[in-house]
């Protein structure tokens, strides 16, 4: 039984809607609302969504690169535990030592006026009190380790390629040795030739940092790649959490089904199910009551309309397997063959 | 079993001058769309995809222009015509773009006006292609919504694209397109910005309404699993050239050309069954930019199975090396040959 690196406790972030002249409050966007999940130490958690799901908020309302509107983040250090969610100026900059982020957009995320070195030296500077001499050794000893030349330290980032940017993006994640990496799309916008190339780096690097990995993304081929566990989100909230196998072969959530029959296989013989989804996700700052996902449910019934199902565990107590559904023992649903 | 091909494309070449010298994004593509198929175009982004796409409505983004090869289109209804030699802004132009070759594009939301209804921007099709009154003009408008599965057709008539979600916006474009009954529908990754279920959706849309009308389809792509669901036919792209052309099912179990295979292997699959965090087989590089004049196959810097002195002096051409499987790697004797007789023929100059 491996030990809890992290712990969620009803997560919320909750965006105000301003309407009017006055532009007074008018009503909320659940982004994020009341999540409970625990990340593993050393594991790969995958968190899986559509867009507007809250998969990337989730991400960053961690690490408070926005602040959370309530809620637990449990921290659990070597020395002891912390609430991240409570912490003050001071702490919270030495928690970030710890807890790091790999973008999205490897364009946007790199500051063009900074040349290479002083973009993965930058954490170093802030966190870490070191000699300009070993400072530049660590910076070169980081280029090394995620494949890049150690004469790139005086380029600028517009010289790069994607690929080459997000490697530039890894390092500074790395910088400071965390024990977790919030990682936010870190292969979307790159070429799939590419993107193998990122995705053998992160789990290198894994294997030899021993680093704890929230790998967001919605891609589902890369996420059964990557990840031990995964979590799959739906309107702000956690429908469904199990092992990657589990989940991908026999999931328990009518969403999590949908979203499997969805993807198109890369494979001409497969013979496409049309267990197509009806509609669209729905608006976060109008959520359908009961089951947000029952509008689009092909098995809903009243009480999928007025009773909003928890999040529970359908499997084994030693393999637990969540689902947030009310019928997830009794329906058959359908995985990836 | 192949039809007539309704749009045969030869030897097309689009380029443009630069301050860095002569930018080539299309060099030299051949593509036969058969009547009433879906043929699929993937390869990397800069890869030529979007242009091909763009060329065969003539609407290559300035200062790029064809600068050589032929586009016939031959529909039926009219005496074939080469595209390519007609004035971009000409009346003859005009008259097929829209009406007979429609497109539509990657992002829904840059498409669309955002200033007219979407009611407007369908009914303007018919308006100018068709001279339909503005009454007419509604009620076909009202149609081509119901057609391609619009919620509340009637009352989205009078919606702006900022009223509509990424899927529906998708739908209307999608109305505007078929508008005019076009025979040609040129698809350029369709459904890239959207999310998976809506993907799906709007894939299921593509095939019912190309079934349905009879239509021929070109759907522009860089996922695979999208190609393996939608096409019969399937060519890759690499730096301006058609690398390989095979059925769907060909080009999926026996890739030929190292790139294709080294796309197939590289993307992580759902349902795969492939070791977890395995390595996965990488292509060394990027694609060069349309700039980069390379002797040779284009591919042999990247390529694995690259043989020196082979590879990097003479230029593959396409041959068939299995029957209806075409492909440009001089490591199949065919195309060797093939490469080696074509390489005596002095090529002509591109027009500058």
């Amino acid at each position: 039984m491996t030990e809890n690196l992290l712990e969620l406790r009803k997560l919320s972030k909750h965006f105000p809607i301003h309407s009017g002249l006055a532009r007074r409050v008018t009503g909320e966007v659940r982004a994020v609302d009341d999540v409970d999940l625990i990340i593993k130490r050393g594991e790969t958690l995958g968190l899986v969504g559509e867009s507007g799901c809250g998969k990337s908020t989730t991400g960053r309302a961690i690490l408070r690169a926005i602040e959370p509107t309530s809620g637990e983040i449990l921290f659990h250090g070597k020395d002891g535990t912390v609430d991240v969610a409570q912490l003050g100026r001071t702490d919270l900059k030495q928690i970030r030592r710890r807890m790091q982020m790999v973008f999205q957009d490897p364009y946007a995320s790199l500051n063009p006026r900074m040349r290479v070195e002083e973009i993965i030296a930058e954490p170093l500077i802030c966190l870490e009190r070191m000699s300009r001499g070993d400072r530049r050794d660590r910076v070169v000893e980081l280029l090394e380790l995620v494949g890049l030349n150690s004469q790139y330290l005086a380029r600028y980032p517009h010289t790069f390629s994607g690929g080459q940017r997000q490697r530039i993006g890894i390092a500074r994640a790395l910088a400071l040795a965390p024990e977790f990496v919030v990682c936010d799309e870190p292969v979307s916008a790159l070429d799939v030739s590419v993107q193998a190339q990122v995705l053998n780096l992160l789990i290198e690097l894994q294997q030899r940092l021993g680093t704890t990995y929230l790998f967001i993304s919605h891609d589902l081929g890369v996420i059964e790649h990557l990840c031990d566990r995964v979590a799959v989100m739906y309107l702000g909230r956690i429908v469904e959490v199990a092992d990657t196998e589990a989940l991908l072969r026999t999931p328990k959530m009518p969403y999590v089904e949908a979203l499997l029959a969805s993807v198109p296989h890369a494979d001409p013989h497969a013979v496409t199910a049309h267990a197509i989804v009806r509609g669209e996700i729905a608006d976060p700052a109008n959520r359908p009551t009961g089951c947000a996902f029952h509008p689009r449910c092909a098995y809903a019934t009243d009480v999928c309309r007025s009773v909003a199902p928890e999040l529970r565990n359908v499997g084994t107590r030693s393999n637990p397997h969540l689902a947030a559904c009310h019928f997830s023992e009794t329906l058959q649903l359908n995985g990836v063959a | 079993m192949t039809s007539r091909p309704i749009i045969s494309v030869r030897n097309l070449e689009v380029g443009a001058m630069s301050r860095h010298g002569m930018l080539r994004p299309l060099r030299g593509i051949d593509l036969d769309l058969p009547f009433g198929q879906t043929v699929g175009l993937v390869g990397e982004s800069g890869c030529g995809k979007s242009m091909t796409a763009r060329a065969l409505l003539n609407i290559t983004p300035a200062p790029m222009r064809i600068t050589g090869g032929t586009i016939i289109l031959d529909d039926g209804k009219a005496p074939p015509q080469n595209l390519s030699a007609l004035d971009p802004d000409g009346v003859a132009m005009r008259a097929i773009r829209g009406a007979r070759v429609a497109m539509i594009f990657q992002e829904p939301m840059t498409a669309l006006s955002p200033v007219h209804t979407i009611g407007d921007q369908i009914g303007e099709m018919v308006r100018i292609h068709r001279k339909l009154g503005r009454r007419e003009a509604k009620a076909h408008a009202i149609e081509m919504l119901d057609m391609v599965s619009m919620p509340n057709a009637r009352q989205r008539y009078d919606a702006y694209p900022f009223n509509l979600s990424g899927g529906m916006r998708q739908r209307a474009m999608i109305a505007m397109a078929l508008a005019c009954g076009p025979d040609v529908l040129v698809a350029d990754e369709p459904t890239t910005a959207l999310d998976v279920t809506i993907q799906a959706q709007i894939l299921e849309l593509l095939q019912r309404l190309q079934a349905d009308l009879g239509m021929t389809v070109l759907l522009i792509t860089h996922d695979l699993g999208v190609v393996a669901r939608t096409t019969k036919r399937v060519a890759v792209m690499y730096l301006g050239e058609i690398v390989e052309e095979a059925s769907t099912i060909q080009l999926f179990d026996t890739p030929l050309h190292p790139y294709t295979q080294g796309l197939l292997s590289s993307v992580p699959r759902l349902g795969s069954r492939r070791g977890r965090r395995e390595p996965l087989p990488t292509m060394r590089g990027t694609v060069p930019s349309a700039l980069v004049e390379l002797a040779g196959c284009a591919f042999h810097p990247r390529c694995t199975k690259a043989v020196a002195g082979l590879c990097d002096v003479i230029k593959p051409v396409m041959a068939e090396v299995n029957p209806g499987h075409s492909a440009r790697c001089l490591l199949y004797p065919e195309v060797l040959v093939a490469s080696k007789r074509g390489s005596s023929v002095v090529q002509p100059e591109p027009v500058s």
